[in-house]
């Protein structure tokens, strides 16, 4: 080596801990417990107050929607033609309709169908169309061209005219409805998450990762798709919602979920003649579709926030 | 080529850890619809090196000659289109991506911006913790306190462990990223620009502590900078590159004392001297660098070279080799004597697009006339 006393090498330095700024004795008094990444993300969680708030609304709604009816006296599908058009009272509490059936089970039962249906299509299309994006994203070329081609075939496909016809021919069951809306909803996630990879696979962390040896799989599910968590979340919440609505459009053009079971949505469109008449028809299943859309979309938030290891905000 | 090549600059007498022989990487250039390739960006074009074990050879040229993409070659991130890289005698070139995971744990990289080097939703812990995972000797507590050892070595509070990369300074995130590389014990150490990202005080610091493990650890760095004020620092050799080719090739000290090729020289004259009262005849480089899609015949450093001649337009240069073991790819070279001319002989690292044979003259008349010309624009 040449010899080192040189201008650049003037300056009193060492490379020891003790010349290190910030790790003097006294900030060492500060060191605290160590914690686990999920310990730390569920502590920036409890903190952020709204999605805490949202959290514990969406899981009464959850218990309301799918033990709820177990404890109800009247069940959805009781047609018995006694107390019709009843406004809400101690014994109906969200009234009746003009078959008599009670309010509040089917509401408790619309929840539960359109709960479902919008949290399945969130999580297929967010599952599917992470891997779909970030191979699209981290292979590039042919690869690339074939899944995006394939994305953009498939977002010219009119999601509730297909959704609709399969739904009507398999006799409305939930799951077709969230198996065509979520498929369909899949390359929206894709083209957003490879967005996110196109940029991060030049990030030298990557290649970093390459020359210690990762594999393309590992690069893609330990490195890539962590670090689009933020855009998915954020991408997942806004899915729960359009689902909740999606179907909510398919139900008013009588091709979602089909009578005598029910749904938020097939509630609110059927309600909607008789908004002046008998408000209460049309305002419980519509305060349930806001109230999901809104919980869903704040813990989304909290989500994003506390998932993000730079995060040192705690908002309140 | 043989398995035993002789260090030219003689400073190291040890057996060649890395052989770079007649290296090539062209980026192919595509363009319409259809995708047909149009031409190709030649980034490394016919370049030979050796490195002898425990040597440092330091890299430099202007932003865009290619110096990063050999860099990024010599641990495989891109591809070599042609030549061959062996490393202890292996042939690197010829092996696929799985047989290339034994081989990646002897050389390693250290980045350019420690900021996008290390995964912001990893801890050090999981950083450093890769590269002995590569090793695959320790697991569990012993890999863990290893990689306490390592970040008490490069001078970082191994309780920091557990810490993201955010919560730590450019210095210490540059630190981290040796300490990822040196995690996997590696032979040898491809630094791409390691300090040119870091403000000076701190890049004395690191360049210090690579000196240092360097030493304690035996390691041979490639060192990648585009100023050639750190790189003489560090450096046995120093290899200047232009447009994809060595132009210039040899121990540092003779390098800086007696600068052969002109844009050597130019690149000498940039560094900047901490003294307002000084002055000295700089010689300026002229114009861009030319299109490495398109480059030109001959000399390629001829569209900017003030005593450039026909000789230069048409032949390129081979590398020519003097006595000292200084090399230098250029038809009239610099500060050299007739005597010296005289004795060089073709070096057989020249690219193998290059003359057959020597065509040497000095560049001193030219260079008085220059000399004269600038006197007389610089006088008000």
């Amino acid at each position: 080596m040449p010899d080192m006393k040189t201008p650049l090498a003037d300056k009193p330095e060492s490379p020891s801990v003790a010349s290190q700024p910030g790790l003097s004795p006294v900030e060492r008094e500060f060191t605290v417990k160590e914690k686990s990444q999920w310990q730390q993300a569920a502590r920036r969680f409890l903190r952020h107050r709204i999605a805490m708030v949202s959290l514990v609304l969406l899981l009464l709604l959850m218990l309301f929607a799918f033990v709820g009816p177990h404890f109800w006296q009247f069940r959805y599908d009781d047609v018995s033609g006694n107390d019709t058009s009843q406004a809400p009272s101690l014994k109906h509490p969200f009234g009746t309709d003009n078959l008599g059936t009670d309010s509040l089970a089917t509401v408790m039962r619309g929840a539960q169908q359109s709960l479902k249906i919008a949290f399945s299509i969130a999580l297929l299309a967010v599952i599917v169309g992470s891997i779909w994006g970030v191979v699209s994203g981290y292979f590039l070329g042919f690869v690339d061209s074939v899944l995006m081609r394939l994305a953009d075939l498939l977002l010219t496909i009119p999601a509730l005219a297909l959704a609709g016809a399969l739904a009507h021919n398999t006799s409305g069951s939930w799951w077709v409805i969230a198996l065509v809306l979520g498929g369909l909803s899949t390359p929206y996630v894709a083209r957003v998450v490879r967005g996110v990879v196109l940029s991060l696979r030049e990030r030298e962390f990557i290649e970093a990762a390459r020359a210690l040896g990762a594999s393309n799989t590992r690069i893609m599910f330990r490195h890539l798709i962590p670090n689009c968590l933020a855009v998915v979340i954020v991408n997942a919440t806004l899915l729960v919602a359009a689902g909740i609505l999606g179907e909510t459009a398919l139900s008013f053009l009588g091709l979602g979920v089909r009578a005598p079971d029910t749904s938020l949505g097939l509630l609110v469109s059927g309600a909607q003649g008789a908004v002046d008449t008998r408000p209460w028809l049309f305002y419980f299943p519509g305060i349930f579709i806001i109230l999901i859309a809104l919980t869903v979309n704040f813990i989304g938030d909290g989500l994003r926030d506390a998932l993000d290891p730079r995060q040192t905000r705690q908002r309140r | 080529m043989t398995d035993v090549v002789t260090s030219p600059a003689g400073t190291k007498a040890a057996a060649a850890l890395l052989e770079i022989d007649h290296l090539m990487v062209m980026f192919p250039v595509r363009a319409g619809t259809w995708g047909a390739v149009v031409g190709h960006v030649h980034a490394v074009d016919d370049v030979t090196l050796t490195l002898a074990e425990g040597e440092t050879l330091g890299l430099v040229g202007e932003s865009g000659c290619g110096k990063t993409t050999l860099a990024r070659t010599l641990v495989r991130l891109t591809e070599p289109t042609g030549g061959t890289i062996r490393f202890r005698g292996e042939d690197l070139t010829a092996k696929r991506n799985k047989d290339l995971r034994s081989f990646r744990r002897y050389v390693q990289m250290v980045f350019q911006d420690p900021q996008a080097s290390l995964n912001p939703r990893k801890r050090i812990s999981q950083i450093v913790g890769a590269g002995i995972r590569l090793r695959g000797t320790s697991k569990g507590m012993k890999a863990r306190r290893e990689v306490e050892e390592l970040l008490a070595r490069v001078g970082l509070d191994p309780d920091h462990a557990q810490r993201y990369p955010h919560e730590f300074s450019g210095g210490q995130r540059q630190r981290i990223g040796i300490a990822r590389a040196l995690a996997a014990d590696p032979k040898l150490v491809i630094l791409d620009e390691p300090v040119s990202a870091l403000d000076v005080s701190i890049q004395a610091q690191i360049v210090n502590l690579l000196d240092d493990l360097q030493d304690e650890f035996g390691l041979s760095y490639v060192f990648v900078a585009h100023d050639l004020s750190v790189v003489r620092h560090v450096s046995d050799r120093i290899a200047v590159m232009y447009l994809g080719k060595i132009v210039e090739l040899s121990s540092s000290d003779e390098l800086y004392a007696q600068p052969m090729h002109p844009y050597t020289a130019s690149l000498l004259d940039a560094i900047p001297i901490p003294d307002p009262d000084r002055r000295r005849d700089r010689r300026r480089l002229v114009g861009e660098l030319p299109s490495a899609t398109n480059p030109p015949p001959g000399c390629r450093f001829h569209t900017r070279c003030p005593w450039a001649t026909d000789l230069c337009t048409e032949v390129e240069p081979p590398l020519a080799e003097f006595a000292n073991g200084h090399e230098v790819a250029c038809h009239h070279p610099l500060n050299v004597g007739r005597t010296q001319l005289s004795e060089a002989i073709r070096s057989e690292s020249s690219p193998r697009s290059s003359g057959a044979e020597l065509t040497l003259s000095p560049a001193e008349a030219h260079r008085v006339e220059i000399d004269e010309a600038q006197g007389k624009d610089e006088t008000p």
